[in-house]
């Protein structure tokens, strides 16, 4: 069997074949899909691939929808999936690899990502959550925020301080951490839009074994850029129709309501309309230049242009609907399962988008990082670099 | 929607831009432009012989059997670019583009020849129409009577070049040969692209279309291309800039660190290039609408125009800020640039146009 198209395409019709999604339970097709390596073929036989090129998973997935196979709900363990399992492949043991692949695969086990704390936003490796170790255990003290789906997950990939006496890059370890460990606190951290997608966590005296060490101790900060960065070659993937994101409500409201109309939201929604489409032009070359084997240096800004966009868009329909802009679908306080930009009201998108520019980086980080790496000017002088992590201010 | 545009350049675009690039490093630096605009003869003939009539890039739409190289809108695009980043003094936008596409849509023997004249390059075509004139507009100063016609057109830009002028009235298209217009130079904002005023005084004329309907159509699919690949000229002027002010503020040393290194600065050129990347989709998108005679022509016209027009003069002023006093003198080569850039944000049609028009073609009607 060579693993190119072809062969792909025939090794997932025979697996099909041996379980048939209509009459297979969910779980054990699942499972079975992982073990006959086609759960992400890129990864390495026995641990649910089969070492074949990254671009061949898009035919295994068109086989498997064309026969209604059900998926691993990638959308509710997008942490797991984007951040925990490349970083476990990258840099965890073999033990690590078996333990922790299949259950996050499947969606049996869900991950969150315990990162960012009240006081290391844009700065995260100023971090201060602490591990100390004791004989093979370590104990971890500290808060984290801004953590999706804690509520529900399994599993977290942590980063916390493991020595304050070298500077800040340094002194960071990465960590699997047990959420149903008892002093793990999970809050609900409430957002404007009145829901909350977020938690915070609170650590107390929290247990990790030394076997749960992603990397090696110290490594920590080297091993989060080896996730983000796999993160970053992640998008990309699916094409986006025109007027496919936020305009979308915006035009329909257009279309289906001319008493709402006048020139000056005429000529803005015009402006922006034609924006959209350019940013969805440039996110459609990008998906060429990947599919091409040439990822550009466009992805850089994909978020950037996104982040304004929403805003801009989803502030001129709340002007749109005039009257009905005053009002709000819903301000109770709920914890979603899966977050969508674009549903429920105009309010609701409004108040969400304002989240684009901050989460995953924010514009101002990211328009450094256009600045600096891609367009090579050079980086403002640092105060911080030589400095040991517990001398620093905050 | 039609099938999915190709937003790539193929090898063999990049080869043909590599030369371009080097022709125009070898002939057309910044120097010798700012003192050729200057005198009576702005225009580089001599360039536009190694471009056009050498390098065979005049007839880069015409095919093969009427004497042209068989390539399409997407390689015109490129050449484009590289005329945007070196400001090039030459009526390629206006013979090889919209002359030739306004020819391409005719069916009269005269077209076909005049066609091959102009895919030579050895003969330069102009459509006798303000430089300012968008796809849809219609044109009535020329009256064309026992065929012959008269009239006057200001604002045509490349008119002291050309040798043959195709010029629109209500009874149809008509070739007019040079030597028998009166082209009066204007004194043009943007000298790399200068404008004329041609006077016809019962010149003798040629008709190029069967009738007035397909005469019509000919010059609309003629500005619909020139406007669509004007993007890429408009990228090519964004990209020169961006590229140059990002060198100047790397070297520019002031507060005893690069300007460079400086947020403020830094923030500004990133956002610069986020919109140097999406013109330069919608640039490619146009050139392949055009290249495919997609049905999405219309609006990938209409889209990259009203996008990219903008992106370009807001690259030019910026860069000319971000030059500092240097950009404000007239040795610096950016003035060419920004008023390249402000002259193509009028020319084929303005911002608020393509946008009125796109409006109707997406359903988004003004109220």
């Amino acid at each position: 069997m060579t693993l190119d198209a072809a062969g792909l395409r025939t090794l997932t019709r025979e697996f099909l074949t041996a379980h048939p999604p209509a009459t297979t339970p969910r779980e054990e097709f699942l499972g079975a899909r992982f073990d006959a390596g086609l759960a992400w073929v890129h990864y390495p036989r026995g641990l649910g691939g089969l070492g074949a090129p990254r671009a061949l998973q898009a035919v295994v997935d068109a086989e498997l929808e064309a026969a209604g196979a059900p998926d691993n709900n990638p959308r509710a363990n997008g942490i797991g999936l984007g951040m925990a399992a490349p970083t476990v492949l990258a840099v965890g043991t073999d033990e690590q690899k078996r333990r922790f692949l299949k259950p996050l695969w499947t969606g049996e086990e869900i991950w969150c990502q315990l990162f960012s704390e009240p006081g290391a936003g844009s700065d995260l490796a100023a971090l201060g959550t602490r591990a100390v170790l004791d004989g093979d255990t370590w104990t971890v003290n500290g808060q984290k925020v801004w953590t999706s789906g804690a509520h529900n997950a399994r599993f977290a990939i942590l980063i916390a301080r493991t020595d304050p006496d070298v500077p800040k890059h340094k002194g960071i370890t990465y960590f699997v951490c047990d959420m149903t460990d008892p002093g793990v606190d999970v809050r609900p951290l409430r957002q404007i839009t009145g829901e909350a997608e977020f938690n915070e966590v609170f650590l107390s005296d929290v247990r990790i074994p030394d076997a749960h060490r992603l990397g090696a101790v110290g490594d920590g900060w080297k091993v989060a850029q080896t996730t983000l960065n796999n993160e970053r070659v992640a998008i990309g993937g699916a094409r986006i129709p025109r007027e496919g994101g936020l305009i979308r409500p915006v035009a329909e409201t257009w279309r289906a309501r001319p008493e709402l109309r006048t020139g000056d939201l005429h000529q803005r929604l015009m402006k922006l309309w034609v924006e959209a489409e350019a940013a969805r032009l440039t996110g459609e070359r990008l998906r060429q230049q990947l599919v091409a084997g040439h990822p550009g240096p466009e992805g850089a800004g994909m978020k950037l242009g996104f982040a304004r966009l929403n805003q801009e868009i989803s502030g001129l329909e709340v002007e749109l609907l005039g009257e009905e802009g005053l009002l709000y679908d819903d301000w109770t306080m709920r914890r979603p399962e899966i977050v969508d930009f674009a549903g429920r009201e105009a309010g609701y998108r409004y108040l969400r988008a304002k989240g684009n520019s901050i989460e995953g980086g924010t514009s101002e980080v990211l328009l450094n990082i256009v600045a600096e790496r891609v367009l090579g000017l050079p980086p403002e002088p640092r105060t911080d670099k030589d400095v040991a992590w517990k001398d620093l201010a905050r | 929607m039609s099938a999915q545009p190709d937003l790539l350049y193929s090898e063999d675009e990049e080869a043909l831009r590599a030369a371009v690039r080097d022709l125009l490093a070898d002939h057309c630096a910044a120097a010798a432009v700012l003192a050729r605009v200057e005198t009576d003869a702005p225009h580089d003939r001599g360039l536009w012989k190694h471009l056009a009539e050498n390098m065979g890039l005049a007839g880069l739409l015409v095919p093969e059997r009427h004497g042209g190289q068989g390539a399409s809108h997407r390689e015109a695009a490129v050449v484009l670019e590289e005329l945007g980043r070196s400001v090039a003094p030459l009526p390629y936008l206006t013979s090889a583009v919209i002359a030739t596409e306004a020819l391409l849509a005719c069916d009269t023997v005269e077209a076909t020849g005049l066609l091959a004249a102009l895919a030579s390059g050895r003969t330069i075509g102009a459509l006798a129409v303000p430089l300012s004139a968008g796809p849809g507009q219609e044109f009535t100063a020329v009256r064309e009577e026992g065929g012959a016609v008269t009239g006057r057109v200001t604002g045509v830009a490349d008119a002291g070049v050309a040798d043959v002028f195709l010029v629109p009235t209500a009874n149809g298209l008509y070739a007019v040969d040079a030597e028998h217009a009166t082209v009066e130079p204007q004194t043009s904002f943007d000298r790399t692209r200068p404008l004329a005023a041609v006077t016809l005084a019962d010149a003798p004329a040629r008709p190029l279309a069967a009738d007035a309907t397909r005469a019509a159509s000919a010059v609309r699919r003629a500005l619909r291309a020139g406007a669509g690949l004007l993007v890429s000229e408009q990228l090519g002027v964004a990209d020169w800039l961006l590229t140059e002010t990002v060198r100047y503020t790397r070297e520019r040393h002031q507060f005893n660190r690069p300007v460079g290194s400086f947020q403020a600065l830094k923030h500004r050129l990133a956002h610069l290039w986020l919109e140097v990347v999406n013109a330069r989709a919608v640039a490619r998108n146009a050139a392949d609408a055009l290249a495919t005679s997609s049905d999405d022509t219309d609006i990938a016209v209409a889209v990259a125009q009203a996008y990219a027009a903008p992106v370009a003069v807001h690259v030019a002023e910026d860069a000319l800020q971000l030059h500092g006093g240097i950009g404000m003198t007239w040795e610096h080569p950016i003035h060419l640039y920004l008023k390249r850039a402000k002259a193509d944000s009028i020319a084929l049609g303005t911002v608020g146009r393509h946008r009125e028009e796109l409006a109707e073609l997406v359903d988004l009607r003004a109220p």
